[in-house]
């Protein structure tokens, strides 16, 4: 296992663009703040999404079916996925039926979760993302950083190089507007040769059989509005019972995501465009175990606004990629392990524990309490690292028992002075591999106290 | 079993207990909604005008450089606008591509938001306008301005089978270094254009 703190190591390497990183990520989170001031209702608002949801992950089947039957009467054609295998084939058998080869993609985070393009370019399809962030890291072979910003890692420099070489624009140049502007034009070429448009799906409504999908650009509506064949991605957990759940949603999500009162665009589809075909894929792809797990059930409310992720201070500083998995920052520490903890068992670690994710999670998820517990299994899982099991066996066993407590004390107090650096700051100690120990005091607290009261 | 089954059998058995839908919050409302909407509208990168009629539209069209220099123009509101597209003639929605200025009705804005409802039905023939449209122009009655979303969905009748969207402000992107730009995909515009005699 690789864990968080190794995958990091590139990132942080890079001291300025750490600091750059972290800035831009609370940027986003002041935005939030300031519109989350702005409504007076606010926590009454979390508290009703959190209820809604809880409410719809106890009756989900119903809902599902609620969904599929009013989906059908509207005229869209509903597919059931087991695993991310299974979504690829059904995606790409819809399009192989049709001799479609050309596909739009609108960000969708369950087929970067399903490895959807890879799938769909060995079958000889060509995929382009729109979303702007997304196009970029697709330009670079990159996965997301980051679930609404994709391309937050990323420089303008970096861009304008990029582009240069892939959509050839100046030399040198980096002006955002410029560079949007380039990427305007490429993009509409793309949509107007596309066969099909894919989406995600922001909210699915059982009681209508529709779906609704947020944007600031614009592509999943040029996406899904222009090529005859529109293919929407969801998690089973994105349902809502009714119409009017959306508005609680809706008041939350882009305030929670960007600090924005709404998206530019937010598109309610309740069946297929003129001549054309919906489709709707509903994805389990392990959600439904997690259901089972009472104690981390609650991660399936989550919107992806990615708030807990502006708000990190290991995310901010360590940056999407060290995370490995689809999702990073405090929601995809608990995802990925309920994953693959061996895989993904280091993530929970990645958190300092705060709770301020907790404090901004539009729908309440009380992240931090379960990446705790979530710690606890590891450890009880012997997942955890045998150094670090070993050393907290021992720190145990020391903070248990005064006396030892008071030896150890000493002991450290008395040798780490005469020690050589070498052997102090040795492989056993990588907390001081970027830090320096204070200096060992002479005398303990507990020896201070009873000098004074003397 | 297939998949379908399997899914729903799945969460049946790792559903948890039955927990109740909640209330929804008491919503904000604003003590003049039509100022607190003109407001956010401009906030969203939208340019909101206040006329008191019809005829007066095409009076500050006219004053706009966008509708001025235009040369295919699309209307779906009768008589506003020097429309020179026949959208019903369009075959294709494709052929939407080169649209300068489409103008559309909505039906309510949202003052707490900035956004505007747009049902599908009134799109005309091709829905993709709104947004392959370089410039996009909303027209919208005066007195239809509610306070929030909660009272946006009571009031909006989804069509189904059909599509409907809330619109605020021109397409933007801020993926680039965190840099605000409007006019990403869709609409480097969005003008609205609140119409109806001032209410008291």
């Amino acid at each position: 296992m690789i864990g968080h703190a190794e995958k990091a190591a590139p990132f942080v390497a890079n001291e300025g663009r750490v600091h750059w990183h972290d800035q831009a990520l609370w940027f986003v989170r002041l935005k939030r703040d300031r519109q989350a001031e702005s409504i007076p209702e606010w926590e009454d608002l979390r508290e009703a999404a959190a209820a809604i949801k809880a409410h719809t992950l106890s009756r989900i089947a119903d809902y599902l079916e609620e969904f599929e039957r009013n989906a059908r009467s509207n005229g869209i054609q509903v597919h059931w996925a087991r695993d991310g295998a299974e979504h690829n084939a059904i995606v790409h058998r819809i399009l192989a039926d049709r001799g479609i080869t050309r596909l739009v993609k609108s960000k969708s985070m369950l087929t970067e979760e399903c490895h959807l393009n890879p799938y769909l370019e060995a079958h000889g399809i060509e995929v382009t993302d729109t979303d702007l962030g997304e196009r970029i890291v697709q330009l670079r072979h990159e996965p997301p950083s980051h679930i609404v910003l994709p391309a937050i890692h990323l420089k303008k420099e970096d861009i304008g190089e990029l582009f240069h070489k892939e959509l050839g624009t100046a030399e040198g140049a980096s002006d955002p507007k410029y560079l949007t502007e380039a990427a305007r034009g490429h993009l509409r070429q793309k949509f107007m040769a596309a066969q099909a448009g894919l989406t995600g799906v922001n909210f699915a409504i059982a009681e209508t059989g529709g779906f609704v999908v947020c944007t600031n650009e614009g592509n999943a509506d040029m996406g899904t509005s222009l090529p005859p064949v529109h293919i929407a991605c969801m998690g089973f957990e994105k349902i809502v019972p009714r119409a009017k759940d959306l508005a609680i949603f809706l008041r939350l999500l882009a305030r929670s995501a960007t600090g924005q009162p709404v998206t530019s665009y937010t598109t309610h589809f309740h069946g297929p465009m003129r001549g054309g075909e919906l489709h709707v894929v509903i994805v389990d792809n392990g959600r439904s175990a997690i259901l089972g797990q009472e104690t981390f059930r609650r991660s399936l409310s989550c919107i992806r606004c990615g708030a807990c992720m502006n708000t990190c201070p290991v995310f901010r500083r360590s940056g999407g990629y060290s995370y490995g998995y689809t999702v990073p920052g405090p929601i995809g520490s608990l995802l990925a392990p309920l994953r693959d903890p061996r895989k993904f068992g280091s993530l929970p670690f990645a958190s300092s524990l705060c709770g301020s994710c907790s404090d901004v999670c539009p729908v309440k998820i009380d992240l931090h309490h379960e990446l705790y517990a979530f710690r606890q299994e590891l450890v009880q899982k012997k997942v955890v690292p045998l150094y670090k099991r070993f050393g907290m066996a021992i720190m145990s066993s020391v903070l248990a028992r005064p006396w030892a407590y008071r030896l150890a004390g000493r002991l450290m107090r008395w040798i780490v002075r005469r020690l050589p650096r070498a052997f102090v700051y040795g492989p056993w100690n990588p907390w001081g591999r970027q830090r320096e120990l204070p200096p060992m005091p002479r005398h303990s607290f507990r020896d201070l106290i009873k000098e004074e009261s003397k | 079993m297939n998949s379908r089954d399997a899914i729903l059998d799945s969460l049946r058995r790792n559903a948890p207990q039955l927990s109740p839908l909640p209330e929804a919050p008491t919503a904000i409302t604003y003590a003049d909604p039509e100022k607190q909407f003109a407001e956010a509208f401009g906030s969203v990168g939208g340019k909101f005008v206040r006329v008191t009629s019809l005829a007066e539209v095409n009076t500050e069209l006219g004053k706009f450089e966008s509708y001025t220099q235009a040369r295919k123009i699309a209307s779906l509101i009768p008589d506003i606008g020097r429309a020179n597209v026949d959208l019903a003639a369009l075959k294709d929605p494709h052929e939407l591509e080169g649209l300068d200025i489409a103008i559309i009705a909505g039906e309510f804005g949202v003052a707490e938001n900035g956004a505007v409802w747009v049902p599908g039905s009134t799109l005309g023939p091709h829905r993709a306008i709104f947004v392959v449209t370089q410039h996009l122009v909303l027209v919208v009655p005066a007195g239809q301005i509610v306070h929030n979303m909660q009272q946006a969905y009571d009031r909006i009748r989804l069509e189904r089978p059909g599509f409907g969207i809330f619109i605020s402000g021109p397409s933007k992107t801020a993926d680039i270094e965190q840099a605000l730009v409007i006019g990403a995909h869709g609409a480097r515009s969005c003008s609205l254009f609140l119409v109806g005699s001032q209410a008291r």
